[in-house]
């Protein structure tokens, strides 16, 4: 019986990357912008945060260098995209590729060495439950922070002005700076929220989920989180359940690579890939094709005062 | 901010030229300061990125050699691209190119024969446009974005090339090196001249330059690409099928990448392995915006860049700069590209 | 009646605004007092909507004086109109299509959230005003009408002592126009002034007080529209040199050309108004209007004639004796037929591309344009000869669509059709934003080829224009079409009762 809450636990771990990602990504889509950069400024994060936890010898202070990291590069998205109002598409391919070459220049003299575990946080009473309560209830302090963050984008994003302001600059810039809202200001903030995020999930990735770098680790997990704002239509809740479902085809493949199932690996490797393009063809087949996105997403704006 | 963009009545062709030569500087420039910062020598840099290159005959043919793959899929990147399809895959097209046609190589493996080589060429043709059809049809008949299942697309290729080349295609006599049988004589691109390096793959590359330039330029079908990016609603008044379009351009870009891939494959590596590509499909991306969308300026880019590629390999060694170094310079270089692009539909002015 | 102030709300003096060389305010003195309903009349393209730009702070003058209440002011943004008690109504709503009613409220009102204090605010204000507001729906199942209540709305929660409405009623049905009206004199018994921007002389003259007339950016007049007849507001809006449209032979029993049968289309496109049973039919040498305010299935039906889109479920398309109802637009070109959409760039053109370029967009099907390597020249050939004939003006011999003004874009497109001398014409609001020169001359074309023999079939906002060129007039409304008639032998009246509907987008089955 010591497997279940073991797996459990390894999939909770393995989504939480994906869920902070993605729902970074999907305030930055809620707000209108396409920031395909996600790859980019998630293994930033991953590599200058490991770099920054073994300089300083602290994985948290690594987390948050790793979404300082991410929020640079952001930062850098914005300049162009939002700045000089460039195409998104090809401007957040130039981040990816950026990141991608810049991490892997930081974190070539990281290569190797490995990190301590950050602790965990158990909460009394609830971690005994059985079967679940270890899974849920005794895991570290990002994963309890990536559920404060779901409900905190959810909240904002429902029940304030700011988050109905930002939903307003998603569906029609247009309509939103004829009202005089601040269209750019409020994309920006998304974006740099979105970059902070994704820094974040990449930190993660190499100080706790493997506690190793490596060139390229993140693999393709941005791309990943990217389909998953797109699988959740808009709506948070669905992003989160098909971010812990990835998860638990990821753990699945793990596991099915460890038991010789005698399928070749590579197979077992291409699963996450397949399976996202799966879960986008079940979407439109269910009739929820293209529902959900900002009117405005992926339009470049230019105030015209 | 105290600025802003105003729109520019209209682009002259000085301007549209040189921008992007000023963007290629500026990033160079930034370059430069970075290099200089991490104590590397800029004349040494010179020496290796830009004078080796050009200056010694072995340069000048690696040049021209590299800028072959880059060039044949930046053209089809260009008809995707013109007409709003980012097929952002055209790397895993690549590697399915080289598959497929691999695949003819090693089953023909001892047969000899002139016919060999021309059906590897078609047989990676066709496998890229059979992996670029993918996408495409995904996003006709269910609506999917062709950039996420494109890319998703790369993966499985690399994965099911490394299978491949350790399982059921692997050299029995290679020592357990995870690699196919090298490829014979009949299955290789021959050099145009007798001890030089120039293959024919050169000559296709300038085919299909030129094919590009009158296709898209005087053709219905250039048209009806440009209609379809620009103006998607005016190009279903005019009749233009949204839907066959997206096939053909997919079709126009999965097969030249593919085709790029079974001539690297042929001439330049000779066998399969699990890496056969130094991110060419990528780097043709960059290529292709560099080029300003036009095929005569993704040639001149495809030259540029290939340059580039080139002496970051002796850089590694002369400069222990990684290639990491090069690809970081490539994303600061679309970034640059993309700003010069704006550039020449806005100006920057100062709030009133 | 409250006695008038001495001090006028507002007074403009010398109000200037040039756009490069196009001077599009030239010294415009206006005033309004309070309690007044005053209309700003002009014609397309007269600078009306400019000058209250500047009266919104969206636009800074060039040169002249603002003064609210006796004192100058310095409007540099619309925060700065609306402190001082200026409120606007545009004629382009600035909505949130997939958000809620009250949702698109809160964002249009400081500080606001979409919670129960706002919707006791709204409440109170549609009781005050008469106007019915359904805070839980989304924007994009509305009509017209409502949405242009949620901008009313918005500026009457900002207690507005100057209320600017710009054209307000293009986009209403005779009896919801009444219902603005009413709502309008409520406002000015309780001391606002309202200034009115429109075209419509009849509407100005039951509803303002005052008027002040611009043509080609000057203020040519001042006038009381209660004194004057339309037809004398008409000749100080327009001037002289713009003819009357002759109009046709009234011939409406050549063969049909178009017959449309019992059509039902379910849109593809999202939010879309399906069309339930529409028949029609339109004869050779004949002109037929489908009346209709925007949003009641006119570009459904536009699509699903030309072959665009839409999804066809039932009934069938005639072209002549020929069943296109399967055909692509190509196809139907073949055949004799051309089409002009609503949407100018981006539609109708490639906006980028220059007028010969777009020749190809509806030519390659039917004419020589070269085969499948196009000719430049044949092109250039092709645009030069509608430019000449149609008095496209542009700023070189072969402009891109983009630097055409609406008018002479719209001459452009309609001529482009108009030279393929097809048998059946269809055109999508052919006078929409375009100066009174250019829509004499489209209207008049249009007529010409009727009487030439072609059938031709106009869908139309503007029944004065339905009315103008029609020989007979239909009306659609929610999607499906009510029976054409002829149109000497009804009203805008009997008209404006059909375009009526309780039809709500969205619940149509």
């Amino acid at each position: 019986m010591e497997l279940i809450p073991l797996i459990l636990t390894t999939i909770i771990t393995a989504a939480t990357p994906l869920v902070i990602a993605a729902l970074g990504e999907h305030v930055v889509e809620r707000a209108g912008v396409l920031n395909l950069g996600v790859e980019g400024m998630m293994i930033m994060g991953a590599s200058l945060g490991f770099a920054g936890a073994v300089v300083l010898d602290s994985s948290l202070a690594g987390l948050m260098i790793g979404m300082a990291a991410g929020m640079a590069m952001a930062g850098v998205f914005a300049l162009f995209a939002l700045g000089l109002a460039t195409n998104q598409v090809a401007t957040g391919l130039a981040v990816t590729i950026l990141g991608l070459g810049l991490a892997g220049l930081i974190g070539q003299s990281f290569v190797g060495m490995p990190r301590p575990p950050i602790g965990l946080v158990t909460i009394p009473l609830l971690a005994d439950i059985p079967l679940i309560g270890p899974a849920l209830f005794r895991q570290d302090i990002v994963v309890y922070l990536s559920v404060a963050l779901i409900l905190g984008v959810s909240f904002v994003l429902t029940r304030t002005r700011a988050g109905l302001i930002l939903r307003g600059v998603g569906e029609s810039h247009g309509s939103a700076h004829a009202l005089g809202l601040p269209v750019l200001k409020v994309r920006l903030m998304a974006v740099l929220f979105g970059g902070l995020c994704a820094g974040l999930a990449g930190a993660y990735l190499s100080l706790v989920y493997t506690r190793f770098w490596s060139p390229g680790m993140t693999a393709g997990r941005g791309w990943i989180a990217l389909a998953l704002v797109v699988f959740a239509g808009g709506r948070v809740w669905r992003l989160v359940a098909g971010s812990y479902l990835f998860g638990a085809i990821m753990i699945a493949q793990l596991h099915a690579q460890a038991g010789a199932i005698g399928i070749p690996s590579q197979f077992l490797s291409m699963l996450p890939y397949l399976m996202t393009i799966a879960a986008l063809v079940v979407l439109s087949l269910a009739g929820r094709r293209g529902v959900g996105a900002a009117g405005s997403l992926g339009q470049p704006f230019v105030p015209d005062r | 901010m105290g600025l802003m963009l105003v729109p520019r009545p209209h682009v002259s062709r000085l301007r549209g030229v040189l921008t992007p030569l000023a963007a290629f500087a500026v990033a160079l420039a930034i370059a430069a300061v970075v290099l200089t910062a991490m104590g590397k020598s800029l004349v040494v840099a010179f020496q290796v990125y830009i004078a080796e290159p050009l200056t010694s005959a072995w340069g000048v043919q690696e040049v021209i050699l590299k800028a072959v793959p880059l060039t044949l899929i930046a053209i089809g990147l260009i008809f995707a691209i013109r007409a709003n399809r980012w097929n952002i895959g055209a790397e895993g097209q690549y590697v399915m190119g080289g598959l497929f046609g691999g695949a003819v190589a090693i089953a023909t493996h001892g047969m000899g024969g002139f016919w060999v080589l021309p059906l590897m060429l078609i047989a990676g043709v066709a496998g890229g446009i059979l992996y670029g059809l993918v996408p495409a049809l995904l996003r006709n008949r269910f609506g999917i974005s062709e950039i996420l299942s494109s890319l998703m697309l790369v993966y499985v290729a690399e994965l099911l090339l490394d299978y491949l080349v350790r399982g059921p295609w692997r050299d029995p006599r290679a020592f357990n090196f995870p690699k196919s049988v090298n490829f014979d004589a009949a299955a290789t691109l021959q050099p145009f001249i007798e001890g030089g390096k120039l293959h024919w793959g050169v000559a296709l590359a300038v085919l299909a330059v030129l094919a590009a330039v009158i296709l898209l330029g005087r053709s219905l079908f250039g048209f009806a690409v440009a209609a379809t990016g620009e103006a998607p609603r005016a190009a279903n008044f005019a009749g233009f099928n949204e839907k066959l379009l997206t096939l053909q351009v997919f079709a126009i870009s999965g097969g030249l990448a593919g085709l790029a891939g079974i001539v690297e494959v042929s001439a330049n590596i000779g066998q399969l392995q699990p890496s056969i590509s130094q991110g060419y499909g990528f780097t043709a991306i960059i290529v292709a915006f560099l080029g300003r969308l036009t095929p005569v300026g993704a040639l001149l880019s495809a030259v540029v860049l290939s340059m580039l590629l080139i002496g970051s390999e002796t850089a590694q060694i002369m400069l222990k700069l990684p290639f990491d170094m090069t690809r970081a310079f490539m994303g600061l270089l679309l970034l640059c590209v993309l700003a010069g692009e704006a550039m020449t539909r806005y100006r920057l002015v100062r709030r009133a | 009646m409250t006695t008038v102030p001495a001090v006028p709300l507002i007074r403009c003096v010398g109000l200037t605004k040039r756009f490069g060389a196009l001077v599009a305010n030239d010294a415009v003195n206006l005033t309004v007092r309070q309690g007044e309903i005053h209309a700003l009349l002009g014609e397309n393209g007269a600078g009306k909507s400019t000058l209250v730009k500047m009266l919104y702070g969206l636009l800074k003058p060039d040169g002249g004086t603002i003064e609210w209440l006796g004192q100058p002011v310095d409007l540099d943004a619309p925060e700065a109109a609306r402190r001082l008690g200026i409120g606007m109504v545009f004629q382009h709503f600035s909505l949130f299509e997939e958000m809620t009613v009250l949702e698109n409220i809160a964002l249009g009102t400081a500080e606001a959230r979409a919670d129960a204090t706002l919707a006791a605010r709204v409440t109170e204000v549609a009781r005050t005003y008469g106007l019915e507001l359904d805070l839980a729906r989304p924007v994009w199942t509305l009509s017209a009408g409502e949405r242009q209540r949620i901008e009313i709305a918005r500026c009457l929660l900002q207690e507005p002592k100057l209320i600017v409405l710009d054209e307000p009623t293009s986009v209403l049905t005779p009896q919801e126009s009444e219902n603005l009206f009413a709502s309008l004199d409520k406002l000015r018994d309780r001391g606002a002034g309202i200034l009115f921007i429109s075209h419509k002389l009849e509407e100005v003259r039951r509803l303002c007080t005052a008027a002040t007339i611009l043509r080609g950016g000057k203020v040519v007049a001042e006038a009381d529209p209660r004194q004057e007849t339309a037809a004398s507001l008409a000749r100080l809006m327009v001037g002289e040199g713009v003819k009357d449209v002759r109009p046709g032979a009234g011939a409406t029993s050549g063969t049909p050309m178009l017959v449309v049968d019992r059509l039902t289309v379910q849109p593809e496109i999202s939010h879309g108004i399906p069309l339930r049973d529409v028949s029609l039919s339109v004869n050779a040498g004949e002109v037929v209007a489908i009346a209709g305010v925007a949003g009641n299935g006119q570009s459904e039906l536009f699509a699903a004639l030309s072959g665009e889109g839409g999804r066809i479920v039932r009934g069938t398309i005639h072209l002549g004796e020929t069943d296109v109802t399967r055909m692509d637009i190509g196809a139907r070109r073949k055949r004799g037929a051309a089409f002009v959409p609503e949407g100018r760039l981006g539609h109708a053109t490639l906006p980028q591309r220059s007028l010969s370029d777009n020749i190809t967009l509806s030519w390659h099907a039917t004419e020589d344009v070269g085969g499948w390597f196009l000719s430049l020249e044949r092109l250039k050939q092709a645009a030069g000869a509608i430019i000449r004939r149609f008095d496209v003006r542009g700023p070189n011999s072969d402009p891109r669509a983009a630097q055409l003004s609406g008018g002479n874009l719209q001459k452009y497109i309609v001529g482009r059709e108009i030279e393929r001398k097809p048998k059946l014409i269809i055109v999508d609001q052919p006078t929409w934003g375009v100066d009174a020169r250019a829509a004499a001359l489209i209207r008049q074309t249009l007529v010409d080829i009727a009487r030439d023999g072609a059938a031709v079939l106009v869908i139309t906002q503007d029944l004065d224009e339905a009315f103008e060129i029609s020989d007979r007039i239909a009306v659609i409304c929610g999607g499906t079409m009510h029976a054409p008639v002829a149109s000497r032998s009804t009203d805008r009246e009997a008209i404006g009762l059909l375009m009526t509907a309780t039809h709500r987008a969205g619940e149509v089955a």
